[in-house]
Order: C-alpha cells, then sequence, then structure tokens
C-alpha cells in the first residue's frame, strides 16, 4: 500500500490574525515496508503533515493518496482508510479510558464492527506483539501499569486495527533507556514482519538504527529526502535545520577534517569503530 | 572544604501502599557551587529522592538536612523550600498564573516580600535567564523550553542556594533540552547555586561534575562522569545508556588498541585516535 | 493554535476605562444598575443611554460589541415585551378582538425591556473593559472584608487564576484527545442523542485523568514554591486609586442624582 502527497499545502486559522503555513507545497511518496523517519525542530510541520497521513486534517490545497485513491475524494470512505493507516501520537498513553487492559485495546476494532472473537483474537495478539502478557494482563486496569507499559497498550490498541501503515509522532518520547528500547524493539519488529513505518523522531540514533529512508523537514518544506547514509553526511543542511547528526557521523567528519583517510559515508559505530581500526593496522603493519 | 548544602544520611521511604521502600541507605551530600547529576531508570526512587530534597516528603528513615536545617522541623519549612528551589518534569502543570511577570512572582508573593523588591527580583529573574522579552506574555504561546525557563525564573527570584531539577528536560525537544541545561548552567557557574540535576540522559549527567547513579533504591556509583562511565558493563547492566564515545573506546580497547578509557566526547576522542594512527606519534 | 481565543468577553485594547481600578468598575457597575432601575420615564432611560454610549466611547470598545451582548436576550426580550403588554391590567388602549393593551401594559413592556436591555449593557460594558484576571482581583479585595466570617475570597480568586491559566492547555488537549480517538474510529458526530453523549466517554476520561494529574503535579509546585494560603501573602499586582478612578465615581454620581431627579420630578405618564 503506497502514501502519496501531491502539492499539500496546509494553512491554519485561515484569514484570521493568526494565520500561519504550516506545510508549503509538500510531495512524498511512500512505499510498501518502507521505514521512513521524519526529522526536523519543533515546529517544522511533522506534527501537521503526520495527521494528513490518515485523513485528520484536510490540505488546504493539494492531494493525500491512498493506493492513488484520494482520501478526500467524493466517493472515499475515509474511515475505511482511516483503519488502513494506523496513527499512534505523542504521549499515547494519555488517551486509554477503558477499566481494563484488553477493552481499551479493543476500541479501534470495535469501531470497525468486528465480531466479538474477531476483536478477542486481535486483542490478545497486539498484545503478544507489544510484548505484554494476555493472560496476566488483559483484566488489568492500565491506570494502574507503569508509564511505558500504558504506552505499549495504547500502541497495541492501534496494532488491533491491523493496519497496513503505522504513523508513529515520537513513540519514545520520555521514556527512559529501558523503555525506549523495548518500544523501539517492538517498531522493528513490525517492520519485519511487513508493515510500513513512518516515526517522528528526534533521536538521530534511533534513526540511523532503524530507518531506511529519512525525510528533512524545515519551515514547511521537505529539506531532504535520502537514505540515512546520504543525510548523515551532509551535516550542513541538518544543522539548518537544527538538527544533529549521529556522533559516529561526526566524529568521522572531524577525523577527516584533521587530514584522516576515513570515509565520507560513515554514519554508525560500526562503520566509525572499523574505519579506526583499519588505521591502527595501517600504522602498525607501517611501523 | 566547601559549604555543605544538601546532607542526606541514611534515608529510607516506602510510599504507603507500597510492599518495598523506594529509596533505602541514600546518604549523600551537596556541597555549595556544585553540579551534581542523578541518574537513574524510571522506578529508581531519583524522584523520590528530589521531593525529599525540599520537604515535600520527610523520610522515613533518616534525616535530610538543607543548609543545615531538618527538613523534619516545621519551624524552617518555608525556608528550607525557599533555599532549595525546585523544577518539575511537565512544563505546563507548575506554571500557576496566567502572565509570565506574574508567575515569577508567585514564590515571593507568598513569602510575603514587599512590593518594590518583588519588582525588581521578578524583573532580574527573568533577566538571568534572558525572558525579559516575554514579561507580559500569556504561558500557554511558549514553547517548553520557554516554560521551563519561566519555571526557573519563578525558583531563581527566591534566591535559593540549590537548585533541583527533577527530569525537568525529559518532556523537550533537543533544542529545548539545550536552553534549559544551559540556562541552569549558566546559574551554577555564574551565582555559584549547587544544582541537583535528576535525570535519564546520560548526555546530560556527563556535564555535570559528579555524577550519582541510584538504582533499586540505593547508590549504585558515584564519582566524576569520567570515573562513572567508564564502568560500561555495570551501567548497561542498570539500563542506562553509555557515552557512545565511551562504548566505541571501549570496544577499541577490546579489538587492542590502547586507547584511554576517559573518553566522553566526539572531540576527545578525535584528538585520541590522531595520538594513535597520526605517524609522527 | 489556540493563542487567540479571549475568555469572556474582554476586549483586550488599552483606554482610561480599562485602566480603571476593577473594586471601583465593579462598584460603580452596581451603582449604575441600581439608576436603571430608579429610572421613571423615557428621558431617564435617554440620559442612561448617553451615559453608555459616553463610556464605550472612551473605552475604545465599538459600539457593535455592546449590542452583541443583547443578541442573544432577543427571544427573552420580546417576550417580556409582549407578555406585559398584554397581560397588564389598567386603562384600556386598543381592543381588537381578543386582544386587549392597556396604558399601563403599555408603560410596562417598555419598562421593562428597557431596564433588561441596559442591565446587559451596563454590565458588558464591565466585562468588555476589565480582564477575567482583573475581576477576579476586584472580587477578592472587596470579599475580603468577608474574610472574618471565613468566606474564602482568596481560595475563590485563585481558583479563578488557575481555572483561566489551565483554560488553553486543557482545549489543546481535548483536540488532541479527541485526534487520537478518531484515529482509532471514534466517531462523536453521528447518532442520537444518547449514543453521541456515550462516545464523549473516550473524550472525557483521559480529559478527567489529565486534568487531576496536572492538578496534583500543580499543588506540589505550588507547595514547592512556599504557597500556604492567603495569609501574609503579597500582591505583583496591586491596585491603585488613581485620580481617574475619583472622576469616573464623580461622573456615576452625577449620573445617579439625575436620575434620582428625574424619576422625583418628571411625573409618571408624562413621558411614558
Amino acid at each position: 500500500m503506497s502514501i502519496e502527497l501531491k502539492h499539500v499545502n496546509y494553512v491554519y486559522s485561515q484569514g484570521t490574525a493568526f494565520q500561519h503555513t504550516a506545510l508549503q507545497d509538500v510531495s512524498l511518496k511512500i512505499q510498501d515496508h518502507e521505514f521512513v523517519a521524519l526529522v526536523g525542530h519543533t515546529g517544522c510541520g511533522k506534527s501537521t503533515l503526520v495527521q494528513h497521513l490518515n485523513g485528520l486534517l484536510k490540505p488546504t490545497s493539494g492531494q493525500v493518496l491512498i493506493n492513488g485513491e484520494d482520501i478526500h475524494g467524493e466517493h472515499t470512505n475515509r474511515k475505511a482508510l482511516r483503519q488502513r493507516v494506523g496513527l499512534v501520537f505523542q504521549y499515547p498513553e494519555y488517551q486509554l479510558f477503558e477499566e481494563s487492559v484488553e477493552k481499551d485495546i479493543a476500541f479501534g476494532p470495535k469501531n470497525m464492527g468486528l465480531p466479538e472473537d474477531e476483536i478477542h483474537r486481535r486483542v490478545i495478539a497486539a498484545m503478544e506483539m507489544v510484548h505484554l502478557d494476555p493472560a496476566r494482563l488483559a483484566a488489568v486496569n492500565p491506570f494502574e501499569l507503569s508509564g511505558g507499559q500504558m504506552r505499549r497498550v495504547a500502541i497495541a490498541g492501534i496494532l488491533a486495527m491491523q493496519p497496513e501503515i503505522l504513523v508513529m509522532d515520537e513513540p519514545a518520547a520520555g521514556l527512559d533507556p529501558q523503555g525506549r528500547d523495548a518500544i523501539l524493539g517492538i517498531i522493528r519488529d513490525l517492520h519485519q514482519t511487513g508493515t510500513t513505518i513512518i516515526m517522528v523522531s528526534h533521536a538521530m540514533d534511533d534513526i540511523a538504527d532503524l530507518a531506511t529512508r529519512i525525510v528533512v523537514m524545515n519551515h514547511g518544506q521537505i529539506a531532504m529526502d535520502g537514505t540515512p547514509r546520504e543525510v548523515f553526511c551532509r551535516a550542513d543542511v541538518m544543522r539548518e535545520a537544527g538538527l544533529e547528526i549521529t556522533e559516529a557521523a561526526r566524529l568521522a567528519g572531524t577525523l577527516r577534517e584533521r587530514g584522516l583517510p576515513v570515509p565520507e559515508d560513515i554514519y554508525t559505530q560500526e562503520e566509525i569503530r572499523d574505519a579506526i581500526l583499519r588505521l591502527w593496522k595501517e600504522k602498525v603493519h607501517a611501523q | 572544604m566547601k559549604t555543605e548544602r544538601i546532607r542526606t544520611e541514611q534515608v529510607g521511604f516506602t510510599y504507603e501502599e507500597a510492599k518495598h521502600p523506594v529509596l533505602e541507605d541514600v546518604s549523600l551530600k551537596i556541597h555549595e557551587g556544585e553540579f551534581v547529576a542523578i541518574l537513574g531508570h524510571n522506578g529508581s526512587g531519583k524522584s523520590t529522592l528530589a521531593k525529599l530534597l525540599n520537604a515535600l516528603y520527610l523520610p522515613e528513615k533518616g534525616d535530610v538536612f538543607v543548609c543545615d536545617m531538618n527538613t523534619r522541623d516545621d519551624q524552617h519549612l518555608w525556608d528550607i523550600r525557599r533555599n532549595a528551589g525546585m523544577i518539575f518534569q511537565n512544563p505546563d502543570n507548575q506554571i500557576v498564573a496566567t502572565v509570565v511577570r506574574e508567575d515569577v512572582a508567585f514564590g515571593l508573593e507568598n513569602l510575603g516580600v514587599e512590593h518594590d523588591e518583588m519588582v525588581r527580583r521578578v524583573d532580574e529573574a527573568l533577566n538571568s535567564v534572558g525572558m525579559t522579552d516575554y514579561a507580559d506574555a500569556s504561558p500557554h504561546t511558549l514553547s517548553g523550553g520557554q516554560k521551563q525557563r519561566v519555571a526557573i525564573a519563578g525558583v531563581l527570584a527566591m534566591e535559593p542556594r540549590i537548585i533541583i531539577a527533577d527530569e525537568s528536560t525529559s518532556m523537550l525537544d533537543p533544542l529545548g533540552r539545550a536552553e534549559v541545561m544551559n540556562t541552569v548552567r549558566g546559574l551554577n557557574r555564574d551565582k555559584g547555586i549547587s544544582v541537583v540535576w535528576i535525570t535519564h540522559y546520560m548526555e546530560e549527567a556527563a556535564m555535570a561534575d559528579r555524577v550519582i547513579v541510584v538504582s533499586d533504591g540505593k547508590i549504585e556509583l558515584e564519582g566524576t562522569p569520567r570515573q562513572v562511565f567508564q564502568q560500561v558493563d555495570k551501567l548497561r547492566k542498570l539500563h542506562l545508556d553509555v557515552p557512545h564515545m565511551t562504548a566505541l573506546a571501549a570496544e577499541l580497547r577490546e579489538q587492542g588498541i590502547p586507547i584511554s578509557d576517559q573518553v566522553l566526547t566526539v572531540d576527545e576522542m578525535a584528538e585520541e585516535v590522531l595520538r594513535l594512527v597520526c605517524p609522527s606519534n | 493554535m489556540l493563542n487567540n481565543i479571549t475568555l469572556g468577553q474582554y476586549y483586550p485594547v488599552d483606554s482610561l476605562v480599562h485602566r480603571l481600578d476593577p473594586r471601583i468598575k465593579i462598584v460603580l457597575t452596581i451603582v449604575t444598575l441600581v439608576a436603571v432601575f430608579l429610572v421613571g420615564t423615557l428621558a431617564g432611560y435617554a440620559l442612561i443611554l448617553a451615559f453608555c454610549l459616553l463610556v464605550a466611547r472612551l473605552s475604545n470598545v465599538p459600539v457593535r460589541m455592546l449590542l452583541k451582548g443583547i443578541k442573544p436576550l432577543r427571544f427573552i426580550l420580546i417576550l417580556t415585551f409582549f407578555l406585559n403588554l398584554f397581560f397588564t391590567s389598567g386603562t384600556e388602549l386598543v381592543h381588537v378582538g381578543f386582544v386587549i393593551i392597556t396604558r399601563e401594559g403599555l408603560r410596562q413592556a417598555i419598562h421593562f425591556s428597557l431596564r433588561l436591555v441596559f442591565l446587559v449593557m451596563t454590565t458588558s460594558l464591565m466585562t468588555l473593559t476589565t480582564s477575567p484576571i482583573q475581576l477576579s482581583d476586584g472580587m477578592e479585595m472587596l470579599f475580603s472584608p468577608l474574610k472574618v466570617i471565613h468566606f474564602p475570597a482568596h481560595e475563590l480568586a485563585m481558583m479563578m487564576s488557575i481555572a483561566l491559566r489551565f483554560i488553553p492547555t486543557l482545549m489543546e488537549e481535548t483536540d488532541k484527545i479527541m485526534k487520537a480517538q478518531k484515529a482509532r474510529g471514534a466517531d462523536f458526530e453521528s447518532g442520537n442523542l444518547i449514543q453521541r453523549a456515550k462516545s464523549m466517554i473516550p473524550l472525557l476520561v483521559p480529559l478527567f485523568v489529565s486534568a487531576f494529574r496536572r492538578a496534583g503535579d500543580l499543588a506540589l509546585a505550588m507547595e514547592s514554591r512556599c504557597y500556604h494560603g492567603g495569609e501574609h501573602r503579597t500582591r505583583l499586582r496591586v491596585l491603585r486609586i488613581t485620580r481617574m478612578d475619583y472622576l469616573a465615581c464623580v461622573a456615576v454620581a452625577v449620573l445617579l442624582a439625575l436620575v434620582i431627579l428625574e424619576s422625583r420630578f418628571i411625573p409618571k405618564g408624562l413621558i411614558l
């Protein structure tokens, strides 16, 4: 399932003194099985863009197409489309409301009008996907869980709708390293089992680990779009967008500036480690 | 020897409904002008510790002293809270007033500070955090980092000796985090205010004078950032991050490169690599 | 996106009227309301109208803003007018079929409707020129003598202030939760009344949970900044009575005097 934005513009509070252009001529096509990281500083338009992907916001002009079908078209079943694009907001645990984990996760599938046994099956499957033990936790009040667990319940609530594309706005925000690793592990698994992932994040190291493609936003426009390797070696563009590159890429850049023969496209810890090892071995050989 | 600002003596604390204590036998000292990071994962007890440091909670066992006043001593309650100002996690939930200037004045109003003095201190505090231009703004129009700076100004106006920041950057984006961190660092450097910086971000702890690692209610590690972060395996066992460059140095050492285990930053790593591989050496 | 919400009716411009002490404004509004009820003839209402227009002019609030306050009341106004017109007994003026209009009825209809109009107009003038926070400040000060009988003047004002502070935050939050639940297929718009009320649960529960969490956080933050109620508290915002306040008092006193003279000396029925 592909998702495509064609010349999308979005203006908040149009026609008032508070008018503000959040998206400006954004065109983007995301294919099946991609893992796209959407990066940019606060206010660059990422969150607005994300809300266009399942029709929560309607572009002021331009089109959003899912499998070639206009999401705001006259004959489009928007509710059905919304189910195929799952959207997990920032701090999703704040939207839990049911008295048990199971009921909360079932909310989405229930709204889809699925039969009871199918709902139950999906709830169990979703809980397993986020590593929550159904036997132990299904009947528990979600408000009694830890922050990291509550977030996983909220994510399961979206997964139970079995979306083909999963859009996540900073899924690891505010979690400690352990909670963050748990969530990112879940997302990695989902990607590997075939879900297309679009993830907003500020953590460049997480992105370097996971993403197959990075879209950099700045001032409501796409500033850069490419593989992590292409994006992380452009420290200049990233800096202009108010973003950092990975420490490995920074180290590689510094070493290159100081005259060492380090490849230009290094951005992961392993790559820089191997490059330094190579330099070291060459030196030992020379002596 | 520098003056002691905070001292906890074998402090223990258990929440009412909980089976296990969140803090056990925690003894620590914070001195004048020190910047101490308390690092720990969620549920390690670090936030409880923060709330014990300005008498929001009272210890179940042991004692907490703030500027030599015991937090159990009712008489000194306002003095303790004025001296140990606290900044919380959620930027929205600690701003009381509808105008920035008035929020900064809130603590002073409570202390009964006289009007002209109040105006002077509010202006000065706003200036110190670089928010003078927003004095008449509504808090809800500010960014997260700006809101936290307003909260810092509110604490600063009370002229505290210690600032306790309880995960004050965890809800901010990287720019906001840097903004808040730099503001507090500046106050520590320029005004000599002691800082207790509670966080689960290793990068922030790396900037402190001293790091105290808390896990399961106990102090597990303590020392300068270099001393603490070189214990890569132990930190990983405590579910904490290790600085990338320190981890890289450890990997390189495993491969037989004699690289220092004191490396924390990219620049330090670059210097080390240059020292080792440049033909001139 | 929600920066543009204004609370209540407040019209945020600067003017002589805006700068008046809120305590004085509250008291003067009450005095003006008394004057409205003392009016005996149309001449008196003309006086009040002139006064309102003058204040509106001085306050830089467009007159259409004043009229806006009356708009929601138009049905009540019409009802008041016709009820009084048709159902007051007295000297018959018109008698068509079963409709009887009396002289007293006509008089009462006009009086009651005009009173209602001026009631709204005068209070609007106050709320248009006084921010909610100033209003609550003014109320706190006016009620503070009642503290001796344990009237919680400070607490009420503090509650008001915190509510004003958090309304924009909670509005933003409502918007966010609503979108999040929509993403889970929630439908807030269709269905009958019961279904719609039920569909609000996924919105209201998280909103309440969040409001309580915020309240808990805020209480801790306030305590840590030495909050301990209204005693021995000083204020950054001090209310000062200035020459303009005295002038305003004089103006309203003159209005009241004129209205009293009017009600005494112009015989009722002469100009209605």
